[in-house]
């Protein structure tokens, strides 16, 4: 997997891809013909809002679309690590790490420790033998930061 | 169809079977962005869209599902500071001021997590977004003010570079238990 291949450029927006993006950062309703009843609600027909959101989610302006699960009570571990990775290697070590599919999304950070990721594993026992994989295959220590309590979860980009 | 083919019904625990787990599988990675969505997740795993709508509001309602939702990419909306701010926090006042914390309009996430003495002391991590570095600062100065003596120490961490952005890939097991 490419380490750099987001796209950084700021989309050109109108006010109906605004009002939809707006409104479904706030969630789909789950009940029949859902974007029906979104798109009634911006007065846009549904055929028009469902070609918006793909084109948004095709150019990346959308990372995705649909469901947030959480993780743990899915029964799954969850946690937040970070390493600390020279320079010149850093790339090398992104591809390293990205290539565990257990990474859900990666940043790279401003500070001695400069690579931020987070972790979803099928069972919690799992974090700690995937950081042990990532401390070996390639050869950094990570730190685990996994929360201790939440206390909020909600985010909101107005546009 | 009529509306009452999608109604909830009594939640019967957070438990999920094989048939959720299924959903959750064929969702992880996105919704169809189609008309009728729980038909076309239907017809990937067998199921009726009935069945795949009623069953994804019942994990909404136990919170399994945060939302349905439309994650953009922070960056491409405008939103080009992105800080993840850290603070060192008092033992005994984090859960009082987290959740003040939390309440701030500019923070997404807000999580207490474990320090890493002696080089990492942050206890409490908040996210905040701007559409400028000044922008994310300001809220940083609020949330400073707000926190007092109770906080040590802070840093704000910028992200300068997305490395990987999947969303979680649950590959969800058959339960173990029975």
């Amino acid at each position: 997997m490419s380490a750099s291949t987001t796209k950084h450029d700021i989309a050109e927006l109108d006010d109906i891809d605004r009002q939809i993006i707006n409104r479904l950062q706030d969630g789909l309703p789950i009940v029949e013909a859902p974007f029906a009843v979104v798109a009634q609600e911006l007065g846009i027909e549904e055929r028009r809002l469902l070609e918006r959101l793909n084109d948004l989610r095709e150019s990346g302006v959308l990372s995705r679309f649909g469901p947030m699960y959480h993780a743990e009570r899915l029964g799954g571990g969850l946690t937040l690590a970070a390493m600390s990775i020279p320079d010149i290697y850093f790339n090398a070590v992104a591809e390293q790490v990205n290539a565990f599919a257990e990474v859900a999304h990666n940043y790279r950070r401003e500070h001695r420790l400069n690579m931020w990721f987070v972790l979803a594993t099928e069972t919690p026992e799992r974090i700690l033998e995937v950081i042990a994989a990532i401390e070996s295959a390639t050869g950094y220590p990570v730190y685990n930061m996994p929360k201790q309590e939440e206390f909020h979860v909600r985010l909101y980009l107005p546009v | 169809m009529s509306d009452s083919t999608c109604q909830s019904e009594p939640s019967t625990g957070a438990v999920l079977d094989e048939q959720d787990r299924a959903i959750v599988l064929a969702t992880q990675s996105g919704l169809p962005l189609v008309s009728d969505p729980w038909a076309a997740v239907g017809q990937q795993i067998g199921m009726s869209a009935e069945d795949v709508c009623r069953r994804m509001q019942r994990m909404q309602e136990i919170g399994v599902i945060r939302r349905i939702a439309a994650v953009p990419n922070h960056y491409r909306l405008g939103y080009v500071a992105n800080g993840m701010t850290v603070w060192d926090i008092e033992d005994d006042k984090i859960d009082r001021l987290g959740r003040e914390v939390a309440r701030h309009p500019g923070v997404s996430h807000c999580y207490r997590r474990p320090r890493h003495l002696p080089k990492w002391p942050y206890n409490l991590f908040a996210m905040l977004h701007g559409r400028s570095r000044e922008e994310v600062e300001r809220q940083a100065e609020e949330l400073a003010a707000l926190l007092g003596h109770a906080s040590r120490d802070h840093l704000i961490l910028y992200s300068s570079r997305i490395l990987k952005k999947t969303g979680l890939r649950l590959a969800v097991d058959s339960p173990e238990r029975t």
